[in-house]
């Protein structure tokens, strides 16, 4: 459905990723995995319209997101969480999420989102930048549901949160997943996260994809491996 | 100073300046809101403001000139129209000089501190060759002219009672805009993270020109109500723009509030120190007052409580 065929971004002259080749399916969810400074970001961040590739192409069913830019990408049912969050800090929770509506009819913020995250109900005056970093990320994933959209990407969600709520986080993205029916994409160094929610694991190093792993079947020892420093 | 009046006239005296001190206020919040919601909101420094506010004045003498030759019974109600095409001149120009040099420079915001003052000056000459480097004034109609006696020594201009009652109605539309509607939400996303902004779904080119010819916008209109008060000339908007950003920088960058604040007091000192000093004088200390809260308070009056 989500299809990502002979991908290339770099930043000027040093390319990150080279000519990445994989596609994820309805209501999957895939794990991205890689230490640092490996491209997960980048490929992220490029997959929103961020950073512009410089070639291959992203096609979302039968849309050609390529040359789209990030608004445009929104409107065809990609969303982003990126890392550090990045909720808009100035202004209400409430606010927030609206303007994760821009693209779609809603006038008002979707009751089902403050089903998901009860406690963006109880801070809905509250300014974004005064939440704690758990709460902040609950929005950063509220604001991208908004928009409706059908693959969601979560650039490593996990950062900077304890470890009882990214087992929480694991819950609900995967509830997430089954009430809304749509993909996710997310970008992760936990392991253990990754195995909690993923139908499958996909190692990137230096660019390339090295490792595909199928949750079912996965060795944990190999993709262990590639994570340790 | 104060010896050679009598307790009623300094009464009088702060009652008159304080109220002239309100119709400078007037035009200080109109060219500051513009200005506080294009550099404030969005970091872009728009030296071309005052500019922007001549051309509304302009439209706004050409328009009486119009009225005054071809509907002369009309002509009481010229006002309305001229701030009408006063607002939709600017917000075409703003629009359109944000299509073509500000939307390449949000990434340096510096740089627009030279680019726009390029264009204030091929703005000055624009006017210099139009309409002429002589000032020009309109004709007010009627029932602006005159003024209200509250006691025997205590009167009111009404065209000063207009200007204040216009700016406070474009002040709260600016507020119930930024804070009250989804495009007021998108424009604050857009100024603190434009990337961001885009990728909830928010065009922000579409925005950011939209922002920033409303900005410009109520320049023009504070450069018609500007007519009012005083003459028109090639660079009339020079003399305001350096108030103007003063005024916005001590109200606090981000704070529309803080903005009105601090046209407040610093028109109110200006006004009421003017009548017992020179005008230089009153500027001077004014300056010095504002320089030394701004050391003790760099973010301005009003700053959001907030973690970044």
């Amino acid at each position: 459905m989500f299809a990502v065929s002979n991908y290339q971004v770099a930043y000027g002259q040093s390319e990150v990723i080279h000519n990445l080749n994989f596609s994820i399916r309805p209501n999957e969810i895939v794990a991205i995995m890689g230490r640092n400074g490996m491209g997960k970001t980048t490929l992220m961040k490029s997959l929103m319209g961020i950073q512009p590739s410089r070639k291959g192409s992203v096609k979302l069913g039968d849309t050609d997101l390529t040359s789209m830019k990030s608004y445009q990408r929104v409107a065809s049912g990609m969303g982003f969480v990126p890392q550090g969050r990045m909720i808009f800090s100035t202004m209400t929770v409430k606010e927030n999420i609206e303007t994760g509506l821009t693209t779609v009819k809603d006038k008002k913020v979707p009751p089902d989102l403050y089903e998901l995250f009860p406690v963006l109900l109880e801070m809905k005056s509250r300014r974004g930048g005064n939440l704690s970093g758990g709460q902040q990320q609950q929005l950063a994933i509220a604001r991208a549901l908004a928009s409706r959209p059908k693959v969601l990407l979560l650039d490593e969600p996990t950062e900077g949160i304890q470890p009882s709520i990214i087992r929480e986080m694991a819950r609900t993205l995967k509830r997430i997943r089954d009430e809304k029916g749509l993909s996710i994409i997310v970008s992760e160094q936990v392991l253990s996260f990754a195995l909690d929610i993923a139908d499958r694991i996909l190692v990137l190093e230096k660019g390339d994809i090295v490792a595909e792993e199928d949750r079912a079947s996965v060795n944990e020892a190999k993709i262990a491996a590639y994570l340790s420093v | 100073m104060f010896a050679d009046y009598s307790m009623a006239e300094l009464m009088s005296i702060f009652a008159m300046q304080g109220f002239a001190g309100l119709t400078l206020f007037s035009v200080f919040v109109l060219m500051a809101l513009g200005l506080a919601i294009i550099f404030g909101q969005m970091g872009v420094i728009n030296m071309a403001h005052g500019e922007f506010m001549i051309l509304g004045a302009y439209v706004t003498y050409l328009t009486s000139n119009i009225f005054a030759e071809y509907a002369q019974n009309l002509f009481s109600i010229y006002f309305f129209v001229a701030m009408i095409l006063a607002f939709v001149a600017t917000f075409l120009l703003g629009a359109l000089v944000e299509w073509g040099m500000i939307r390449f420079l949000y990434k340096r915001p510096l740089d627009t501190l030279l680019a726009t003052w390029g264009l204030s000056l091929i703005l000055q000459q624009i006017y210099r060759s139009v309409f002429g480097a002589r000032e020009v004034g309109v004709t007010l109609p009627d029932w602006l002219m005159g003024s209200v006696a509250l006691t025997d020594s205590i009167e009111i201009p009404i065209n000063g009672l207009f200007v204040m009652g216009l700016t406070v109605l474009i002040s709260i539309a600016v507020f119930i805009m930024m804070f009250r509607s989804r495009w007021g939400g998108q424009v604050r996303a857009v100024v603190q993270n434009r990337t961001m902004a885009g990728a909830v779904g928010i065009n922000t080119e579409k925005v950011d020109r939209i922002t920033f010819a409303l900005g410009c916008g109520i320049a023009g209109v504070a450069g018609s109500a500007f007519t009012m008060i005083g003459s028109t000339g090639p660079t009339s908007g020079q003399l305001y723009i350096v108030d103007t950003f003063l005024v916005v920088v001590f109200g606090g960058a981000s704070s529309l509030l803080g903005t009105i604040a601090s046209a407040f007091t610093i028109s109110q000192a200006q006004s009421s120190m003017e009548f017992f000093l020179s005008g230089s004088m009153a500027k001077v200390l004014t300056l010095l007052v504002v320089v030394g809260i701004l050391m003790l308070r760099p973010q301005g009056l009003f700053a959001l409580k907030i973690r970044r």
